[in-house]
């Protein structure tokens, strides 16, 4: 068997459906471009959402609306608890309610910049022109964003940038925006327009004749396999964040839809790209499940700090002010403690290396709230944190209105995720990826409160345009025989995959892999890496698999509800596509957004980036398990926001 | 810490269930309950037995997911999800009971986890404001009094667990049904279907097997997200509007 690392490189991908012209009128040539499916016509064609999170939901809700027939599926047992539901902050418009400044350009600017010019221009200006329509549809729903004494929606501001576009609901954004999507589409659930297959997970794409045409699910409480076919497919599943075993992922998230289709032939592009959100609670010890984020908006508020001394372990009350190394204010004066993501958590990483973290471990710095309570008085941090301050209390049993927070970086976010075109179309014909799932705007690094708004967009707004054109130029041929050779193929592969590990019968658990392959991620995948930490996992990784299908325990059946088969079947994949983002941080041997690479830094330590070399994205084909694949680049091409490297000090 | 543990253990929604009794050892105060469950779960699959099932997702105790009694209190002695309690507040020796939701309109699936799609069928007779993806106006066009924005939010922070059901000793869903409810009815956005929403919401909650409501106020006490009482009095009165309103 080759190498997995000598990869080739293949056809540069050059058709990404984006029109030319002046960036602003893009979107608007795209719509008035794309053909329509006649409204009569729409109630003959079938979508499959896969996923009811913000992308899934509103796409769903949308696309029944306009009058399609939509089969949706989500493992949960409610499409409501979709992990959306825990994002916090908020999500930007660029609706300038504050009229400092704020604009559809700034806020394409900053997500280019922000995302470290590793983004597509066209796609995040239709981003930024969208963002602001997303606000007026929630409104309309009912979602009950924050609101000032005269009746008008209130803004906050978010790292990365300098205006105050995000728009909130206290520290639960999230749940209310998805609630109004799970609403709309609950809507269409009773009109009969979406037929709903909750706790139904899918397990493989059926490709017939070069195209998506359905799934292969299983339904969690009977074990059954089933097949589903459709006219298009629209994988809405979310990041793959959860490789990494401890992250702020929900425990069932996971990459089984979309690495299914990569395997299928959907080219996967970005995948090391990974966020690791700089405010997150500290682990407490070996039996932690995953870890809880803070929201970025405390940074709003809340002062960064570690004592100035290593090793100091005194209580943080007991460290005097002139002892304290407010950091992040020290070296970004400009940006203080709004510092991109990526920025924030790197910088607390060095002082931890530096042997001057706090709490346990010395896995942590504080996150500090004395002088906002000073300045606005306990009440007013209450109505603003209070939700986040309670949480932190009944996790560590700490009181943050007293001693400051402690906080330490975790996985949060994953911007690669298939590689799509402007349509927000896979390199399979039919099958469309949506929300976190794709790889489309974000670039090497998202800003806070844009994946609620990237969700929302593809959702709402983008899909529900772009999906007509590829059903207005593929009409409904024939049906698909269940006797196919691609369907028959399919379920095969499925029902063989989840025999075999049940099989095996062996003396590990499905966990204690997923433990291992996500601590070798964290270790030499995580927020800086290098060639040699990378080789030394890639190294490892095939022997993990191997052992895996030698040493893997699942008790119980296929027949029923089987919660350790479900999570063996996730690590399987976890397996793979954890090699393949290693292979993506060794191949791209420069610094960008949240993918450091330790050879690549400036002198003083900042992230590097060459874009002589790397000013592309990446979109890998698979091969075979454990063969080198094949990457593809798309060249990106900057004509409105010039690279510079990235300032924030 | 050391401690017994009464599980409820049950193949599937036909089968007859038990409780089943299992000794864990080595828990951290740190923990979370359902960490500690997985430790349990680790020893039970290694030992060739099937794991106790369980529902879970987010564990930051905003999905609404996770649904166990322990020791006869939904979601456990705190007023918090299952997902964030945490081994500190039992003592080391305890005996604890674990059991799913027990309410007829919530039938078991496996052991603890249970069936609430009826909740789900609530939302769907109404739970909604039907505005189209694309038709609604500016933002701003209609500003929303901040006490009524205030008191929609406070209700729309349900997460949709069911323990208002499992608490309530006649498995009603009125604590949870109000709560949409006021959340969509207050806000000026909700008013052209603020009747035809409290009625069929209702009518719903009764046609799936949820018990009546006689104001035991065991609900708004189990309530992880501190649904108020009187959402429910709020909630009757729409009801008794809309029933005027509609017969006129």
């Amino acid at each position: 068997m080759a190498d997995y690392t000598t990869y080739t490189t293949g056809e540069p991908v050059t058709d990404t459906k984006a029109p030319t012209g002046p960036v602003a009128d893009r979107w608007n040539t795209r719509r008035f471009e794309a053909k329509l499916v006649n409204p009569a016509n729409r109630r003959k064609h079938t979508v499959i959402v896969v996923g009811t999170g913000l992308a899934g939901g509103s796409a769903g809700a949308t696309l029944a609306e306009q009058g399609y027939h939509v089969v949706q599926f989500c493992f949960q047992d409610s499409p409501r608890r979709a992990h959306s539901v825990a994002a916090q902050g908020g999500i930007n418009a660029a609706k300038n309610y504050r009229n400092d400044g704020d604009s559809v350009h700034r806020l394409f600017y900053d997500t280019v910049k922000g995302g470290d010019f590793r983004a597509r221009e066209s796609n995040v200006h239709r981003l930024a022109e969208i963002s602001v329509e997303i606000i007026d549809q929630c409104v309309a729903q009912g979602v009950p964003f924050a609101r000032e004494y005269g009746g008008l929606l209130d803004n906050r501001s978010f790292g990365g940038v300098q205006v105050s576009r995000t728009f909130y609901a206290r520290g639960q954004t999230g749940q209310q925006l998805l609630l109004g999507a799970y609403q709309a589409l609950s809507r269409q659930i009773a009109a009969g327009n979406v037929e709903l297959h909750s706790r139904t997970e899918m397990l493989d794409l059926i490709v017939v004749d070069g195209k998506a045409r359905g799934i292969v699910a299983r339904d969690l409480v009977t074990g059954k396999i089933d097949t589903y076919f459709a006219d298009a497919v629209v994988l809405a599943s979310g990041g793959y964040g959860n490789v990494f075993y401890l992250s702020t992922n929900a425990m069932n998230s996971n990459a089984t839809a979309i690495w299914r289709a990569h395997r299928r032939g959907a080219y996967f592009a970005n995948p090391c790209f990974t966020q690791i959100h700089p405010t997150c609670i500290p682990r407490t010890g070996d039996h932690q499940s995953k870890l809880t984020l803070m929201s970025e908006s405390l940074r709003n508020d809340g002062r960064i700090w570690v004592p100035k001394a290593k090793g100091d372990d005194r209580p943080a009350h007991l460290i005097p002010e002139d002892e304290r190394d407010y950091y992040l204010e020290r070296i970004y004066p400009a940006f203080g403690n709004l510092v991109p993501r990526d920025i924030a958590s790197r910088a607390a990483k060095n002082v931890c290396d530096e042997g001057r973290g706090v709490g346990p471990g010395g896995q942590g710095v504080y996150l500090d709230f004395a002088e906002a309570i000073a300045r606005m008085g306990r009440k007013a941090v209450e109505e603003k944190y209070g939700n986040l301050f309670d949480m932190y209390a009944r996790i560590t049993a700490e009181n943050p209105y007293e001693t400051p927070m402690r906080i330490y970086p975790a996985v949060h976010y994953t911007m690669g995720g298939l590689w799509v075109d402007y349509d927000l179309q896979t390199t399979i014909p039919g099958l469309f990826a949506i929300g976190e799932a794709n790889f489309s705007d974000h670039g090497a690094n998202r800003l806070g409160a844009s994946a609620l708004m990237q969700g929302l967009a593809d959702g709402y707004f983008v899909l529900p345009s772009t999906i007509n054109d590829y059903l207005a130029r593929n009409p409904h041929t024939e049906e698909i025989d269940a006797g196919h050779p691609a369907v028959t193929e399919a379920v095969a592969e499925t029902e063989d995959r989840l025999n075999l590990l049940l099989a095996v019968d062996g003396d590990r658990t499905p966990d204690s892999f997923h433990r291992e392959i996500g601590e070798l991620m964290w270790e030499f995948c995580g927020m800086a890496r290098t060639e040699e930490g990378l080789r030394k996992a890639l190294d490892r990784i095939p022997q993990i698999r191997e052992e895996f299908w030698r040493r893997i325990k699942v008790p119980g059946t296929g027949e029923q509800f089987n919660q350790s088969l479900e999570k063996a079947n996730r690590v399987v994949d976890y397996l793979e596509l954890a090699e393949l983002m290693c292979l993506d941080a060794l191949h791209r041997a420069e610094s960008c957004g949240g993918h450091f690479r330790e050879e690549s830094q400036t002198p003083d330590g900042e992230a590097a980036r060459r874009d002589e070399e790397f000013s592309y994205a990446a979109a890998w084909e698979f091969s075979a398990t454990g063969d080198a694949p094949v990457l593809h680049k798309e060249d990106l091409v900057f004509e409105y926001v010039h690279p510079t490297q990235r300032s924030y000090a | 810490m050391k401690l017994t543990l009464r599980v409820w253990r049950q193949q599937n929604a036909e089968a007859p269930g038990a409780m089943a009794t299992y000794e864990v050892d080595g828990i951290s105060q740190d923990m979370s309950f359902l960490e500690m469950l997985d430790t349990l779960n680790e020893e039970l699959i290694l030992g060739g037995d099937e794991p106790v099932a369980f529902d879970h997702d987010c564990r930051e105790g905003i999905c609404g997911a996770c649904s166990l009694v322990i020791n006869g209190d939904a979601h456990g002695p705190e007023r918090t999800t299952t997902c964030q309690l945490h081994m500190r507040s039992f003592e080391d020796g305890d005996t604890i009971d674990i059991e799913p939701w027990r309410a007829s309109a919530f039938p078991v699936v496996k052991d603890l986890v249970v069936d609430r799609s009826s909740f789900d069928r609530i939302i769907q007779a109404g739970g909604y404001i039907s505005a189209p993806t694309g038709t609604a106006p500016d933002a701003h066009a209609t500003p929303v009094p901040k006490p009524d924005a205030d008191s929609a939010f406070e209700h729309a922070e349900c997460i949709g667990c069911g323990a208002c059901v499992a608490a309530c000793p006649n498995g009603s869903a009125m604590l949870f049904t109000s709560a949409k409810v006021n959340h969509l009815n207050v806000l000026p956005q909700g008013a052209p279907e603020r009747e035809t929403r409290v009625l069929d919401m209702v009518a719903t909650m009764d046609d799936e097997g949820f018990g009546g409501c006689t104001l035991t106020g065991e609900c708004a006490t189990a309530c992880p997200k501190g649904i108020p009482l009187p959402s429910i009095t709020a909630m009757n009165k729409e009801w008794l509007r809309a029933n005027r309103k509609v017969r006129r």
